[in-house]
Order: C-alpha cells, then sequence, then structure tokens
C-alpha cells in the first residue's frame, strides 16, 4: 500500500484528499503528495528495495500508487555508465551518465506516466490524455496500450511527423491543433476541465511528478548507496529538478544514503527557452514566462510550472543554472554520441553542453563524482544532427574501395 | 455560467494600468483574484473569471491585445 497522508498545496499549505486534482481550490496553488515517512521509515531498507523489481517499482514505498502490472512497461532502472571518454575529453575523473534514453517509450517520461497512469487506474479512469510534442505523447500512448485504455494526445498540428509517428504507433487518438503553442496550452487546459480524463500533467500532475524522484534514487543507488557531488539535469517545466531534490533529501532522511547530501543540483536549459536560467541570473524569484524559440523542443516550456520551485532548489543545493547556446546542442549530442555510444536527443545535448560550461568555469572540478542525466533517446530528433551523414562513395570494386581509404588515411582518418 | 483560472502576467509598462477593473467593467466577467506578485519590474496575478464560455473567451482577448500574457493557472499544458 502507499504510504500517503494526501495532497498539500504548495503555497497555503491546505490539505485535500487522495483525488485527481492539482491545484488548491482556496490559492490556485499547486498540489503535491504529502507522504507518512514515519511509516515508511518503519518498513524500508536497502534490501527491501534490492530485492525489487529491476524498475522504478523497486522504490514503491516511496511513491504515491501501487504497482499495477495491468500498466506496467517496466520503466527506469536504467544504465548509470561511468563515461572514461567523455570524462578525460572534458577532463572529469569521476564522470557518470545516467542512460535514461533506453525507457520503454525511449524517454525518462515513463517514469512520471507509469506512475500517473497506475494513479489513473486506480481513479476508475478510462482514457489517459496528454498534450505533448514528443516524449510524453509517447509515453502516454504506451502505456494506455499497455493498459488497454483509450489514449487521447492532443499534439500541435505543426510537429515533425517522426514525432508524430513515435505516438501514433500506440494507436492513440490523436488531435492535432492548428494554433499557436500559446492556443495549445489553453485549449488542452480548458478541455482538461470538461473531459472526464486522467490528463498526465494536468489532474494527475502531483502525482506523474512524483516518478522523477526514482531517478535520483537509482543514481544514488547505482553509485553504491552514495550522493554525487554534481549532477546536471535538463529542465523543462522544472518539475524534474524540483523532485530530484526532493528525492535525494527523502534518502538522506530515511538513512538510506548516509548524509550529509552535498549533491549540487545543476540546471541547463537551452538559449532560446531559458526561462528558469534567466530568473536565476537576475536574482529575482520571479519567472518571465517566454515563447519558445529552440531546436530543444522537448525543454521548450515557456511558462514552466515548477519554475519558482526550481530556483528554491538550485539555492538550497548551491547549484548553477546554464543555458547552453542553441549550436550547442548538437555539438553536445555529437560529443555524447562519439564519446560513449550513447545517441541522445536534444534535451541530452543541453545537458552535455551545461556539463561542460560548469566544467570549464571551474564549478566541477576533476576528481568530483560527477553524474549528468541524459533524459531522452536522439532518435526522436534526428533532424538536429542531419549534418553528420557523411558516405564514402565508391564504385563496386576493391580498387575503388582502396582508393577510398588512401584518400581517407590521407585526410587522417 | 463557466469559470476560469488563469494566470495574467504583465510587462513592466502595464504594471500601474487598471486593466482587471477594465476587464470587469467592459465585459459581463465577475474577476476574482487569489493570489498575486507585483514589483516595480513586471507582476504576475492569478484569478478566477466567471461568466458566459464566450464572454470569458473575449476577454480574455481583450487582455492579450493589451499586452498582458494570459496563461493557464496551472503553468504549459504542452510538454515536451
Amino acid at each position: 500500500m502507499a504510504f500517503v497522508t494526501g495532497l498539500r498545496c504548495r503555497e497555503c499549505g491546505r490539505e485535500y484528499p487522495i483525488e485527481p486534482l492539482n491545484v488548491c481550490d482556496f490559492c490556485f496553488g499547486p498540489l503535491e503528495v504529502a507522504f507518512d515517512y514515519e511509516a515508511i521509515r518503519r518498513v524500508i531498507s536497502r534490501q527491501r528495495i534490492q530485492q525489487g523489481p529491476g524498475s522504478i517499482w523497486r522504490y514503491q514505498d516511496l511513491l504515491p500508487v501501487d504497482r499495477s502490472e495491468r500498466v506496467d512497461i517496466n520503466a527506469g532502472f536504467t544504465p548509470l555508465i561511468k563515461a572514461r571518454n567523455l570524462g578525460r575529453y572534458l577532463g572529469l575523473e569521476n564522470l557518470y551518465i545516467k542512460n535514461d534514453s533506453v525507457n520503454p517509450s525511449f524517454s525518462f517520461k515513463d517514469r512520471v506516466v507509469a506512475v500517473a497512469a497506475a494513479k489513473a487506474l486506480e481513479f476508475g479512469f478510462d482514457t489517459f490524455a496528454c498534450a505533448s510534442t514528443g516524449n510524453l505523447a509517447c509515453s502516454v500512448a504506451a502505456h494506455a496500450a499497455r493498459a488497454g485504455v483509450k489514449a487521447v494526445v492532443f499534439i500541435p498540428a505543426d510537429l515533425e511527423a517522426g514525432k508524430v509517428l513515435g505516438a501514433a504507433i500506440y494507436n492513440p487518438t490523436l488531435v492535432a491543433i492548428d494554433g499557436s503553442y500559446d492556443d495549445v496550452n489553453r485549449l488542452c487546459s480548458e478541455v482538461a476541465d470538461n473531459y472526464p480524463w486522467a490528463f498526465a500533467n494536468i489532474n494527475m500532475r502531483p502525482y506523474y511528478t512524483e516518478g522523477s524522484k526514482t531517478l535520483a534514487y537509482e543514481v544514488a543507488e547505482q553509485l553504491g548507496w552514495r550522493f554525487p557531488q554534481h549532477i546536471v539535469s535538463p529542465a523543462a517545466s522544472g518539475g524534474l529538478y524540483v523532485k530530484l531534490w526532493k528525492g535525494l533529501k527523502e534518502l538522506e532522511a530515511l538513512g538510506l544514503v548516509e548524509g550529509p547530501l552535498v549533491t549540487r543540483l545543476h540546471l541547463a536549459q537551452a538559449y532560446g527557452c531559458a526561462p528558469i536560467v534567466s530568473a536565476y541570473r537576475k536574482g529575482s524569484g520571479q519567472i518571465t514566462p517566454v515563447r519558445p524559440n529552440t531546436v530543444a523542443k522537448s525543454l521548450a516550456i515557456g511558462n514552466p510550472a515548477d519554475g519558482i520551485y526550481s530556483l528554491e532548489v538550485l539555492k538550497e543545493s548551491n547549484g548553477r543554472a546554464w543555458a547552453v547556446g542553441e549550436g550547442r546542442v548538437a555539438e553536445g549530442i555529437k560529443l555524447l554520441a562519439e564519446t560513449e555510444g550513447v545517441f541522445t536527443e536534444t534535451a541530452g545535448g543541453v545537458t552535455i553542453a551545461g556539463l561542460a560550461n560548469l566544467v570549464r568555469t571551474g564549478t566541477i572540478k576533476r576528481d568530483d563524482l560527477t553524474v549528468a542525466l541524459i533524459t531522452g533517446n536522439g532518435l526522436k530528433t534526428q533532424e538536429a544532427v542531419q549534418d553528420v551523414v557523411k558516405t564514402v562513395n565508391i564504385e563496386p570494386n576493391l580498387g575503388s574501395f582502396q582508393e577510398a581509404m588512401e584518400r581517407l588515411e590521407a585526410k587522417g582518418r | 455560467m463557466a469559470n476560469r483560472r488563469v494566470k495574467f502576467t504583465f510587462p513592466t509598462e502595464l504594471i500601474k494600468e487598471p486593466v482587471i477593473h477594465q476587464l470587469g467593467q467592459q465585459f459581463k466577467l465577475v474577476t476574482n483574484i487569489r493570489r498575486a506578485d507585483v514589483r516595480e519590474d513586471m507582476g504576475w496575478v492569478i484569478l478566477e473569471l466567471e461568466g458566459e464560455e464566450a464572454e470569458i473567451d473575449r476577454g480574455i482577448q481583450w487582455v492579450s491585445s493589451q499586452g498582458v500574457r494570459v496563461d493557464p493557472v496551472g503553468g504549459d499544458i504542452v510538454e515536451g
């Protein structure tokens, strides 16, 4: 059973029962799941976790829902790899890559959607829904397929064909909205108010975001129950970033990892959509919404729901926030692929470029234990790196091949 | 009658303008402020609008045309 006491408003502290609800009726602040940590402390242990399944459900005691086989597509427990080559390139001895691009629908969204979908079944919903430009759509459609319920996925009409296919393959109802980014946001908000569906990041949001904590748990467990000195995360709504910190604090408070919590949690956004970084730089506690114009479309959230709370975590964890140049995103993708054999999407490119900045400016030192979060798969954003395709064209005979090889050797390849 | 929860974000040049007052005067809408943070350089107000659905749409359109950004109360809905 889940160790949950209810929902609590992050702004005014009012409490609500466990319901499909995301906004406080009184002050319209966001609701968050509240746990009974004393009860959790009595049952949880490293051993209990390690005996659990090789998925996010090994941390079920810390999630607001019971595992449901019906909806489970085996999200999480992805590889944490020692990045020796990338570390050497950047000047780091203890760099790790948390490769969440190998989740079942190829992004970290499977962690959050798994929790939201299981909760939606508990509530008795027969339709999962979301509005997305990519990863979330794929994950919601995949979980709905597994659960045998309907999926309705809203997308902007001008979305790239590859991304539409990535969701369409699971056979959801795909609704393409012809309008601006703001129009799509506004309409989906109204649809969510008027239809009795489980919207992953709207009425399911308090439960959905808790799934992000599992990324922090896994990093610590896979490091041998240690806190790294640095974690570098991409940020869009800020939901992942904020919940990473919540997860790390829970590990410390429950004694699963020996404190103190030393991790500095850093955040990276792309220059064309960096409202959290802008507020951090200004030293403002205010997020000024922006209209996204970035190649990192999976991070294109101009009005981030957890933006203000991200600023609080930056302060509390002594983290730094970086906006990386748009041109650096593709460079980051290529660098990770060429050094570690991991092909990430644009959000991962942002993480790697942000990591490089943190090293270059001396925030991360050579021996520091550092983890970079790779949250999505490169096959989803191939257009960002199309220029890598350079073939060696030859005639179908050995002589032609040998000549080509000689030309390549002369060029030093 | 319908209700809609929205967030208005005001740029610096509109901080001193009584936009919400005018919204209530020019349209058949009840405006009910729940939370706000207004500073020298920018401000936001989270409020509920009550009225006919079409009137809410017209009111929001007018507020947007004044240069105020209007968002869903919980932030962007569309995610990557």
